[in-house]
């Protein structure tokens, strides 16, 4: 009863949290529009802001939209990157590229930086263990898309291995394709990187802490082998606080990168906003910027969440 | 029974234990140990974050005294000519980095690189010796050759060679079009300095010249082969053997000409290098290589380290002190303020950090009411102490309710001096921990964003190095030292801030050791 009134709490303060993030963006942005130009181009301007009622006052604006948000689920209309097309279609058709992408880097960087962060910690104060420290300080601390020009200098014009850009769809025959996978190796990789060294360091600190812990003298006391009580106990006992970390980056991915977007030619929801940010465009600025701030809200309230559920130490909506 | 009766002392069993002295505690003989000094300690123990504070240290002063002394100026235009220039670096005799790229060259191709030296040294009559003395030249751009190499090419066997050649030398010469008085300026200054700037003018009008508008292609040719003078083709060993035969204009006595007088004005030809001596008064030589406007990317780059640290270092003094005082508002009075308070804090920490870059760049820069640099200053501002005032909310959470906070109370102290005086020093290794830490997060943002033109800090003044890299994309394929050079630097750079500020909060908060390494 407790973890439903706190999980209630949470939602109730994340719609609010949500919906003030939205007043201000929308009236900062509605407070601004872009000069008209003259003569019967500037008619046909002004003709068809007043169809989409950008004349009227910012509040009353901001009426209509939350009434056609929650009536139809209308988020505006794009007037420059998609000409008179509804904001939500077009961010709904910019998500898949994104996804994929970063599906993919998790799918590369979870299990690699798991292993990484055991190796590490199982081998605590040796060669291994200070070559892994390294590799994590590197990655965790190099931007991803500095890593990006090196990979795409090194691997794509001093090697060839892999293509510079995302294939486009007809190039490779659709989206999900081993083609279009390995033209999106190197962006893969770069996102990657930091995901294997944050996976890492997580697992190799919970882990030592895990190895040192008393139940595993207990453990060992009672005769399992290091390996057994290694997989049985301390595995099992260090995975917990992984997992509320692998949700909230799976749901952050969402989002993707910008800067990644903007390098390999991803067209994704990160190029879409900068497209916006360029027009400008925005009414579709203001969907990305909900689309991005509800991915955060909802990544955080999933991780806080999840510690909980994993975790019964952990009594949720106690101080 | 008399020693045992205690209710009755007489007055005289007692004595004062010292009556004219007055006691005090003894002064240590050993030196104290301070918070500081404890935990400068505790980091110099630490080789990483020893050798990361040092590299920071240098970059800093890279970023601080380079602009002083470099000839290159911002906001000085470049001649244009020099750029895309490999790094050129020598210490002495010593290259560090020689400034060349590796190209094949064939045999027509290397004649006509070496015979930029050869004309620059004058050499064009020297016949046999001819070749040696371009060779020697310090204006040969051929700096080493490796072997021959027979190589295939369109079903003909090629004689080939790889060499480093001088991305500046190869240059060479260009014709220009002046005035009569900057000719004789340049005559006059040629005598001052000793370097020589105009070189005899080749006869363009004949039929030994195949490009009227190369100034490097001044001996005679034929079908792009040089020839003697008896117009007949000379192979690589001809050339080595007998020289180039020069097509100079010549006058009536035979005698070479200098300045080719069309109008009012000269057609001279120049060795690049010596005018650019003339014009800019230092010879052009780029310690980092030059970009695509022909920049000096080394004098740019300490610029934009001077940008990000700028914005970086003010940002983490407001948010040091903004971050202490709101965190310790929170966990002091906790209750019904601290949750209003993190509330707000709730509201701004899920705001995305582009949003609000993007919204003070439209309504402040755009509109006029502040700088570029200023509006991204104020954006930071907003987000970046969250984290200092969650952590010094648990450190007051921690503190508050203890035995000597309660003691103090007791005594009479209010609560600013309870805040400020009581339990703030207890916080402090977290907040400098933490300000520190958030440094490197600015300078990734303001690179991300200047590199993806959501802010632009490019101006007569002032660069970024996030600009830098987006210029320099274009070039990554064949100049890839205008974008990589930049970028290593940033990565430098956040490695280091990340290896010292681990160190710092060691060193600061022993009992935090580790807590995320």
């Amino acid at each position: 009863m407790r973890t439903l009134k706190y999980v209630l709490k949470r939602l109730l303060f994340l719609v609010i949290t949500f919906f003030i993030i939205l007043t201000i963006t929308f009236c900062l942005v509605k407070t601004l529009q872009s000069e008209v130009p003259l003569g019967p181009q500037g008619e046909t301007e002004m003709a068809r802001r007043k169809a989409l009622g950008w004349d009227k006052p910012v509040l009353v604006q901001y009426g209509i939209y939350l009434r056609n948000l929650f009536t139809k689920f209308d988020l505006g209309t794009s007037l420059k990157v998609a000409y008179m097309q509804p904001v939500g279609d077009v961010i709904l058709s910019r998500m898949p590229p994104t996804i994929l992408v970063n599906v993919l880097s998790i799918l590369l960087g979870l299990p690699l930086g798991i292993a990484l962060g055991i190796f590490a910690a199982l081998k605590k104060n040796t060669w291994i263990d200070h070559v892994v420290s390294v590799i994590i300080v590197v990655f965790i601390s190099v931007p991803s898309f500095v890593l990006a020009f090196f990979l795409q200098y090194f691997l794509s014009f001093k090697l060839g291995w892999f293509p510079l850009v995302m294939a486009s769809k007809a190039e490779a025959g659709g989206l999900f394709t081993w083609k279009m996978v390995y033209s999106l190796m190197l962006p893969i990789m770069a996102s990657a990187f930091y995901e294997i060294a944050y996976f890492a360091r997580t697992v190799r600190a919970e882990l030592t802490e895990a190895l040192t812990s008393d139940y595993m003298l207990l453990a060992r006391t009672k005769g399992l082998t290091q390996s057994k009580a290694v997989i049985h106990h301390a595995l099992k006992n260090a995975m917990v606080p992984i997992l509320p970390v692998v949700i909230g980056t799976f749901l952050s991915v969402m989002g993707g990168s910008m800067v990644l977007e903007r390098i390999f030619a991803i067209p994704g929801v990160g190029d879409l906003t900068l497209k916006s940010l360029a027009g400008p465009d925005y009414d579709l600025f203001v969907g990305t910027a909900m689309f991005y701030t509800l991915i955060g809200l909802l990544a955080g309230i999933l991780t806080d969440l999840s510690y909980g559920f994993l975790d019964p130490r952990i009594k949720m909506g106690e101080r | 029974m008399a020693e045992n009766n205690y209710a009755n002392l007489s007055m005289d069993k007692f004595r004062f234990v010292q009556q004219n002295e007055k006691l005090h505690d003894k002064a240590l003989k050993t030196k104290p140990i301070g918070y500081f000094k404890d935990a400068w300690i505790r980091f110099r123990k630490n080789k990483a974050s020893v050798a990361a504070a040092i590299v920071l240290g240098i970059i800093l002063l890279y970023a601080i005294l380079v602009p002083f002394f470099s000839v290159y100026k911002l906001g000085v235009a470049s001649d244009m000519v020099y750029k895309k220039m490999n790094p050129r670096l020598y210490i002495g005799d010593v290259a560090i980095f020689d400034g060349a790229k590796t190209m094949s060259l064939n045999d027509k191709y290397l004649i006509n690189l070496v015979g930029i030296g050869i004309s620059a040294e004058n050499a064009y009559d020297k016949g046999a010796e001819a070749w040696e003395i371009g060779m020697e030249s310090d204006h040969n751009p051929v700096l080493h050759m490796g072997e021959d190499k027979i190589v295939k090419e369109a079903g003909k066997e090629v004689t080939k060679r790889d060499g480093r050649v001088s991305t500046y030398d190869i240059i060479g010469f260009r014709y220009l079009h002046l005035q009569q008085a900057e000719v004789d300026k340049i005559l006059a200054w040629e005598k001052e300095s000793g370097y020589q700037v105009i070189y005899p003018m080749v006869d363009v009008d004949n039929d030994y010249c195949i490009d009227p508008s190369d100034a490097n292609q001044w001996y005679r040719t034929k079908r792009g082969w040089p020839c003697d003078e008896n117009n007949h083709q000379m192979t690589l060993d001809e050339v080595k053997e007998k020289g180039l035969t020069d097509n100079y204009l010549r006058d009536s006595e035979g005698n070479v000409v200098y300045v080719k007088k069309q109008q009012s004005m000269c057609n001279v030809r120049v060795l690049y290098c010596n005018y650019y001596r003339y014009t800019q008064g230092h010879e052009p030589s780029f310690v980092f290589g030059s970009d695509g406007g022909g920049y000096d990317i080394a004098t740019r780059m300490a610029y934009g380290l001077r940008t990000s640290f700028v914005l970086s270092f003010g940002v983490a003094v407001v948010c040091f002190l903004f971050g202490a005082f709101f965190g310790a508002i929170e966990g002091y009075y906790g209750g019904w303020v601290d949750m209003l308070l993190e509330r707000l804090v709730d509201v701004l920490w899920r705001m995305p950090l582009y949003i609000i870059v993007v919204l003070f760049q439209m309504h402040l820069v755009n509109t006029g009411k502040a700088s570029v640099l200023g509006g991204l200053l104020m954006a930071f501002c907003v987000t970046g102490w969250i984290g200092t005032a969650s952590l010094v909310r648990t450190q007051f959470y921690r503190f508050k309710n203890q035995e000597y906070i309660l003691a103090a109370r007791t005594l009479g102290a209010k609560d600013l001096r309870l805040m400020f005086r009581h339990i703030f020093p207890n916080a402090i290794g977290t907040i400098i921990t933490s300000s520190v830490f958030v440094i490197p997060g600015i300078i990734m943002s303001e690179s991300t964003f200047s590199y993806l033109g959501i802010v632009n800090l490019n101006s007569r003044n002032s660069v970024s190095l996030g600009t830098m890299m987006a210029d320099g994309k274009e070039f990554l394929a064949e100049y890839p030292h205008i974008l990589l050079i930049p970028a290593a630097v940033i990565a430098l750079m956040m490695i280091a801030f990340n290896l010292f500020g681990n160190g710092l909060r060691d060193a600061l908060n022993p009992s935090l050791r580790g807590a995320d390494d």
